[in-house]
């Protein structure tokens, strides 16, 4: 068995001191904006009233955090035990990025000292899928810590804590893999009841699967994108192996989500509508390019041998499914009346001091804490 | 058969037509279908673009001017805002104008009330009005989303901002007014009432024949006065009777209604596309609690992977 260890070596990179400097100046917009309200940062209005956190912070950015719930389903449902040295780095990145898309809700709901009544029954409405989301990612966000608490304590050194905590992981785990099921799909429930001001290209009953599917999409992609990343930057080639295997399985999701999205057009009589030239098509065929590229790419065996063609293929699925999930919220939203929307400089500013918080805190625990299964002290387990 | 609002009513109150679509919940969701729904009737023929009604409604709101066209000396609105819950556009076309009243529709299945979290828009029991709670609101602005009106607006230029909308001006239910835009209204075009009696007098109003003269109900059509005149034509189309599951308030025009800015909509509400689905996988909670114990033994019998 191979051990996963801190990395070590020097945080204070340069790229990471630039890191910090995006994420100075993003506080200063996040100020601005809880002094002057949501208008004078954003480009929102009354007519896109979510813009871009929510849409790519919230909506992408949780769905690129599904990485530990696609390999939790990959290792405990279909019992791939051979993956789980893929399991914690994910876990990690899914932390990061459901924190951070807390964070982002946070900045952009624009009443949020009431953030609490989403926890108060005399308030909820049970029949809002705003209000399934809200409370699953709040309680998943938990459970992610929880499940990489063992992490951080066994470099705390609290060995009692650490072994209570792991009798009742296995009840966490479990969690971890029913609360993404249930608020992925609901965050394409959620355009169910845009209605007719979204798309006919996007507007389906299904939004909740395809939502569904594009987040474990989404979570294979950003595993095999992130370890590949990882395994040049920090030379560790042994789970860059497991990837090759691992990429076997994106081509399935993505044939199957292809063929329910186009039937469904199809049958919807909306098909016509991505050749209209306008935002929304185009949006639409490019979206699709990439994934059947995507599929394209990773169908030939020989293309999966490589580590490199493997990485291709995983960037190709990732701005694919994740543009999917972008045009659904905004480039296929219409309100009518002439409303438009085009993200300010201090939102993007702030969006990227999100991006960055979750790279620098990605470098800092794999330095610093047990993630990374590291080929030095062990042989492999693929 | 022709399905009247009062026959959809009854329907719903003996519990018919509804529960077989989307059972008790559905209603409660959305407040439950009021026992005395209070709407507005608008009829663009009738109306001479005067705004008596905007001033009246900014008043009784206690509602700043606002300054969005180029004049900045008196409130002079193009559109609906968080300063501005009701409004009057025209459209014009050569010689050919007419007017349009856009507010809160008051709808009998809101999108805005279903997609709230946390109930802070709601449907209220007695008079249906969609009304707005700002101590439960999160202003995640979901009803923003997807209001096919595009009604609820916000204050986006507000550290403490909330959601702004037409309340058919129940505040002053109790003191023996009514919506401020009907009770000022000098032509009748905006009239105030229940539901019921105002789609009889719209379905009446659609039977007349152009040119000939009738009594058209003023400000109220219980209490108000009535006024002759002359009929214009109609289209034969009664717009929020049927839309989305109907609303409480319904514009009746000459003019294709599309022109005055108002979205064709189906008469399925997407409320009921919804109910549906969330229904399916979440009433009572037994499948995510059922597939919360299979994981969880599939995790046991697996072992904990680290």
């Amino acid at each position: 068995m191979s051990q996963a260890r801190s990395l070590g070596g020097k945080v204070f990179t340069i790229p990471f001191i630039l890191g910090i400097l995006v994420l100075l100046l993003a506080f200063l917009f996040t100020v601005k904006r809880f002094v002057y309200g949501l208008g004078p940062v954003s480009g929102m209005n009354d007519g896109f009233p979510w813009g871009l956190w929510i849409t790519y912070d919230v909506n992408v950015g949780t769905a690129l955090a599904c990485g530990g719930y696609s390999m939790a389903i990959l290792i405990y449902i279909f019992n791939k035990g051979e993956y789980s040295p893929l399991l914690k780095p994910a876990v990690l990145t899914s932390l990061l990025g459901y924190t951070l898309a807390a964070v982002s809700i946070f900045i952009d709901i624009g009443r949020y000292w009431n953030m609490f009544n989403i926890f108060m029954p005399w308030h909820a409405n049970v029949h809002s899928a705003m209000l399934e989301v809200a409370a699953c990612i709040a309680a998943y966000v938990l459970v992610l810590w929880i499940e990489f608490a063992p992490v951080f304590l066994k470099r705390l050194n609290i060995p009692d804590l650490e072994s209570k905590l792991n009798k009742m992981l296995f009840f966490f785990i479990a969690l971890g893999m029913l609360l993404p099921t249930m608020h992925q799909s609901s965050l394409g429930s959620l355009m169910i009841l845009a209605g007719s001001k979204l798309s006919p290209l996007y507007w389906s009953k299904l939004l909740p699967f395809y939502f569904l599917v594009a987040a474990i999409l989404l979570g294979y992609a950003i595993v095999i994108f992130e370890t590949s990343v990882s395994g040049v930057a920090f030379n560790n080639t042994h789970e860059v192996r497991l990837l090759r295997k691992l990429s076997g399985v994106v081509p399935w999701i993505v044939g199957i989500f292809l063929l329910f999205r186009f039937q469904d057009i199809v049958a919807r009589d909306a098909f016509h509508l991505m050749f209209q030239g306008d935002l929304t098509g185009n949006m639409f065929l490019l979206e699709n390019l990439l994934l059947v590229a995507a599929l394209v790419w990773l169908i030939p065996a020989a293309n999966r041998r490589s580590a490199k063609k493997v990485l291709w293929g995983a960037v190709l699925v990732l701005f694919g499914a994740g543009l999917y999930r972008f045009n659904a919220y905004i480039t296929g939203f219409e309100p009518g009346n002439g409303w438009h929307y085009f993200p300010t400089v201090a939102e993007l500013l702030i969006t990227f001091g999100i991006i960055a918080i979750e790279i620098l805190g990605y470098l800092w625990i794999v330095k610093r804490f047990p993630v990374l299964h590291l080929p030095e002290r062990s042989g492999s387990t693929a | 058969m022709d399905i009247t609002r009062r026959d959809f009513f009854k329907g719903t109150a003996a519990g018919g037509l509804l529960l077989a679509a989307g059972s008790a919940p559905e209603a409660r969701a959305a407040g439950g279908h009021a026992s005395d729904p209070l709407g507005m009737l608008y009829d663009s023929n009738l109306c001479i673009g005067c705004q008596a009604c905007m001033t009246a409604c900014k008043k009784a709101n206690n509602m700043p001017a606002e300054h969005a066209g180029r004049f900045d000396y008196w409130d002079n609105p193009i559109d609906l805002s968080a300063k501005t819950l009701n409004i009057i556009k025209m459209y014009r076309e050569g010689d050919e104008f007419a007017f349009i009243k856009r507010q809160c529709m008051h709808c009998l299945e809101p999108a805005c009330a279903s997609a709230c979290p946390v109930s802070a828009l709601r449907k209220d029991p007695e008079t249906g009005v969609v009304r707005y709670d700002p101590s439960a609101c999160i202003g995640c602005r979901y009803c923003q989303v997807v209001c096919p009106y595009n009604i609820p607006k916000f204050e986006w230029n507000d550290p403490f901002p909330q959601i702004v909308k037409c309340q058919l001006c129940d505040h002053l239910f109790d003191k023996g007014h009514y919506a401020a835009c009907c009770e000022f209204c000098p032509t009748g075009a905006s009239l105030f009432g229940p539901v019921e009696r105002l789609e009889q007098e719209a379905r009446r109003r659609l039977t007349l024949k152009p040119g000939e003269y009738s009594e058209f109900p003023v400000n109220h059509i219980e209490s108000g006065p009535r006024k002759r005149r002359m009929v214009k034509p109609y289209l034969d189309h009664i717009y929020g009777a049927d839309e989305l599951g109907g609303s409480q308030c319904m514009i009746l025009a000459g003019t294709d209604f599309s022109l005055l800015g108002l979205p064709g909509l189906r008469e399925k509400s997407y409320v009921s596309d919804l109910e549906g689905v969330t229904e399916g996988l979440y009433k009572y909670l037994l499948l995510p609690v059922a597939a919360l114990g299979g994981l969880v033994y599939l995790v046991r019998k697996r072992g904990v992977h680290d």
